[in-house]
């Protein structure tokens, strides 16, 4: 079937077997591999993006579902490496990443939760996280680096 | 300190083996294990026929395939001594495809190579394999029974049997004896990039792209299991998604995929499934232990004897030598007078064990931990106490223990101290008396964990490192050491400017490609920093007289008139700063020889962090969840190079540590099947369950190497566990309960309140 997802701003249409999963939709179609696949059970979050603005992952979504919807993943949130997204920023100056295989989806969780709640509490921040996996950092620095974006969007 | 690595990884992510975009892989067809569904059985006939038939299916490979390699290894003549070399070979030889019989669920079968990974899953089903099943040898208690043998040939399903006999005159002089079984569960890594590999064989040379700690390592597997010239072989450890030791070297299906490809010819990409990872990538831990310790009723510890049975699942890989290594810690950071050990490693019908986080030492300091705590309920003196008196003193370094091992530097009490201090100790005890006589629902617990653990046992493998400084005033460091989220990239970079007074941002690290860096040994062991980071140093130190020779003759001065100015990256004469030269000018006047140092550093050896762990928990007495609250730790590895960095190693360990204690296992059914293989199953610990920890610093430097560094990758779930563990048990203590076994779930804490109630 033909699938036509904007992603990160851009068109990217293809025909795909009705099966094929967003998160292969995006690695191998859109050629945008930072999203990654940790589990087979959408238990790790590693795959998680932003459909229409709201994080889902992208391994229990079909490319089908997201037809004709906006895809954001974790490279359209920033112009590149020397302009980072406040969240990226945040997980850099606070060491929230040691292996980077769960950055992505981490971050990008980070997004939809300081979306839908600008000013978390750390209790929050864990609550929110809690479908997203991270096997290095024992998360410590990860919900450090979440309260910082956090504090740093507030306006003061 | 923010790490050169992050933001590539945060913002196009990492290049993992799966991500790999490089145009030799453009055509590489997708590999899909068909894997074992029965624990033990025999094989009595494959048919692949209706796979080969299915749509994009390239090949269908088995056992029957593999007539163009060299045998399998001979006998290594095991007779049990001690650290011996695995895999054992011979009798236990663990081949590439199950041949005639299978001995775990998981183990590979067959392989279906096709166009696309979809119709891998589909045409693997296809696969047909008659099974006559056999009854499966399930824990330590199978294994010992022989019932039923994995390796008929070898007669026994007990590989090892080594160890000092117990001696009970031992425990003559004590007032108190006291003897418990221990259960360190089996685990699952569970790194977050399950493995993956993709290969090509072109021209005569193989090349194989995989996730592993070490491509050095993998190298010389690959070379030996197919039977190549190790100079015919490329191996590439791209940005790998976490390891935890079971990506130490190349598993078997990483070689059978290598193997495939030069089999038939065409590029090969494979990429585990979690479900598979679950099965297939090796487990840790795994040992049934009986710890026996007596001592004197003001709290001296006079002997303490450990008695191991190692489950190394149904190979032997190194899961073999972590019962050597547990051995060797399992008198700990006490002086204790009477030390014996002794350990079995028994085959069982699951999967194989091998290194996870800490490798045989968490075993041996859950453990003794464990056994400190029951002996102190025994005397009746706070366990604190117990350790204070027993802790081995600080003007005894280096100190040879009774298990044999010589630890280098240690300040093991001050160490505890600084915990209980840190934590508010006597408050802490005040407020779980006080909620033990109010008979609140929540009932506190209070667990300490005090350990010397060995990094780097394996120094004398050393480590290599090569630095070059280049014309433009940047450098490129060659490590043999092999990143996988620890932070080389930042460290290496921070020892480069240290030295040489070139900034970070300007040095370029390279590590993981035997084209590039032949020799190396890679990352386990915590052995990184001990030995690439003080190879490195010496290379800059290499570099810094050569470029001290080439400066001196620029500025017509003499070498000992020349100075490195290291803020600034700038040779100049002494007292004459307008008479300089950069590195950039040095290296151009080098030309093409190159400003270049190659190291291998042999001359490490291994070291012993210490540190103690303290863990408060609430325990909910109605349901028997436990909830930990509050972690404080001091991890002393030494001079520490990077703050940051060490506190990532030291979070993630204590995350994994309460892990251990609180929530994973790998568990089977009577029939060898695992009933948690999947991470709906096995609980991984997610954010909501662990708090913020409480580091402290202490910094005691070790003296075998001039970086004064000591290991920390494993710090974390040495302590942690038992301090965990420890605390849980106290929580219900007052009821009469003095051990429980880990993972301590709300089942199993609940089980342990409601027996010690009813005996009440």
């Amino acid at each position: 079937m033909k699938v036509t997802v904007t992603v990160n701003g851009g068109e990217v249409a293809a025909e795909v077997a009705d099966r094929t999963l967003l998160v292969h939709f995006l690695r191998d179609v859109a050629g945008l591999t930072a999203t990654n696949v940790g589990c087979d059970t959408s238990s790790c979050g590693a795959c998680t993006v932003l459909l229409d603005g709201r994080s889902v992952k992208s391994c229990t979504v079909l490319a089908a579902q997201a037809d004709g919807r906006q895809v954001t993943t974790v490279e359209g949130l920033s112009s590149g490496s020397e302009e980072l997204h406040p969240v990226q920023q945040a997980f850099r100056a606070e060491h929230g990443l040691q292996c980077g295989f769960c950055t992505p989806g981490m971050v990008m969780a980070s997004v939809s939760l300081l979306a839908e709640n600008p000013s978390p509490t750390e209790d929050e921040v864990r609550s929110a996280l809690e479908g997203n996996l991270c096997r290095c950092t024992g998360y410590h620095n990860i919900v450090r680096a979440v309260l910082a974006a956090a504090s740093e969007r507030r306006p003061s | 300190m923010v790490r050169t690595e992050d933001p590539r990884l945060l913002t196009v992510g990492g290049t993992y083996v799966d991500d790999l975009r490089e145009p030799e892989l453009a055509q590489a067809a997708r590999v899909t294990f068909v894997r074992s569904p029965i624990a033990h059985a025999l094989i009595t006939g494959i048919d692949v026929s209706a796979a080969r038939e299915a749509p994009g299916v390239v090949a269908v490979l088995t056992a029957a395939d593999l007539d163009d390699l060299p045998p399998p290894p001979p006998d290594s003549g095991l007779t049990g001594t001690e650290g011996l070399p695995f895999p054992l070979g011979g009798h236990w030889s663990e081949p590439l495809f199950a041949v005639d019989r299978v001995r775990f669920v998981g183990e590979p079968v067959a392989m279906v190579i096709t166009d696309d990974r979809y119709q891998g899953e589909d045409a693997a089903e296809l696969v047909s394999v008659d099974y006559e099943q056999l009854p499966a040898v399930v824990g330590v208690a199978g294994a010992l029974a022989g019932e039923s043998l994995l390796f008929p040939p070898a007669g026994s399903n007990v590989a090892v049997s080594t160890g000092t006999p117990a001696d009970s005159a031992a425990f003559d002089g004590c007032d108190a004896v006291v003897e418990q079984v221990i259960v360190n569960q089996r685990l699952a890594p569970v790194p977050l990039e399950g493995r993956a590999a993709a290969a090509r064989w072109a021209d005569g040379k193989l090349t194989l792209w995989v996730s592993t700690q070490n491509a050095q390592i993998a190298r010389f597997i690959l070379a030996g299991a197919l039977g190549l010239d190790p100079a015919n072989i490329r191996v590439v450890a791209p940005d790998v998604g976490g390891g935890f030791g079971a990506k130490i070297g190349v598993d078997r299906d990483g070689l059978l995929v290598a193997w495939a490809a030069k089999h038939i010819g065409r590029a090969l990409r494979w990429a585990e499934t979690r479900s598979e990872n679950m099965l297939a990538m090796t487990h840790g831990r795994a040992q049934r232990q009986v710890v026996k310790i007596g001592g004197t009723r003001d709290g001296r510890i006079l002997a303490y004897r450990l008695e191991i049975v190692q489950d190394t699942g149904a190979y032997s890989r190194m899961g073999g030598f972590l019962p050597f290594l547990t051995s060797l810690m399992a008198a700990g950071p006490y002086d204790i007078a009477h030390v014996e050990t002794a350990y079995q490693v028994v085959m069982t019908n699951a999967t194989p064990i091998s290194a996870y986080r800490g490798a045989g030492r968490p075993e041996a300091t859950a453990a003794i931990e464990r056994a400190v705590d029951l002996f102190a309920a025994e005397i009746g003196m706070d366990a604190t106490e117990v350790r204070r008196i027993n802790l081995v003193p600080a003007d005894k370094f280096p100190y040879t223990s009774g298990s044999g091992a010589t630890y280098d530097t240690g300040e093991y009490v001050a160490g505890l101290d600084k915990v209980l201090t840190g934590a508010g100790y006597a408050e802490l005890r005040a407020e779980q008396a006080r909620r033990r006589e109010t008979g609140d629902v929540l009932q506190l617990g209070i667990g300490v964990a005090s350990y010397v653990e060995i990094t780097a046992a394996d120094a004398d493998g050393g480590e290599t490192a090569r630095l070059v400084v280049h014309d433009d005033g940047t450098a490129t460091v060659y490590t043999g050491s092999s990143a996988h989220g620890q932070g080389h990239h930042t460290a290496w970079a921070m020892l480069v400017q240290a030295e040489l007074g070139i900034d970070m941002s300007k040095v370029t690290v390279i590590h993981g490609d035997t084209d590039l860096i032949p020799m190396g040994v890679g990352t386990y062991a915590s052995r990184s920093l001990q030995l690439g980071g003080v190879a490195l140093q010496k290379a800059a130190i290499e570099v810094k007289e050569l470029g001290r020779k080439v400066a001196a003759e620029m500025l017509e001065a003499s070498e000992a008139d020349l100075e490195l100015d290291v803020d600034r990256g700038v040779w100049q004469v002494r007292g004459d700063p307008a008479t300089s030269t950069t590195w950039a000018q040095v290296a151009a006047h080098v030309g093409e020889a190159g400003l270049a140092a190659d190291v291998n550093y042999t001359d490490g050896k291994p070291t012993f962090p210490f540190g103690t762990h303290l863990a408060v928990t609430e325990v909910d007495t109605e349901t028997g969840k436990a909830r930990l609250i509050r972690h404080v730790t001091v991890d002393d590895a030494g001079t520490v190079l990077s703050p940051v960095l060490a506190e990532g190693q030291r979070h993630g360990g204590i995350a994994q540590g309460v892990a251990q204690a609180l929530l994973e296992e790998m568990v089977y059914d009577a029939e060898g099947n695992p009933v948690t293989g999947t991470l709906v199953d096995y609980a991984i610990i997610t954010a909501t369950e662990l708090p913020s920890f409480e580091l402290l610093a202490s910094e005691t430097p070790a003296t075998v190497n001039p970086l004064g560094a000591k290991g920390i990758g494993e710090a974390g779930t040495i302590g942690a566990t038992p301090a965990t563990q420890n605390s849980v048990i106290d929580a219900v203590s007052h009821l009469g309960i003095r051990h429980i076994d880990m993972p301590l779930t709300p089942a199993r804490v609940w089980a342990a309140i409601s027996e010690a109630r009813e005996s009440r």
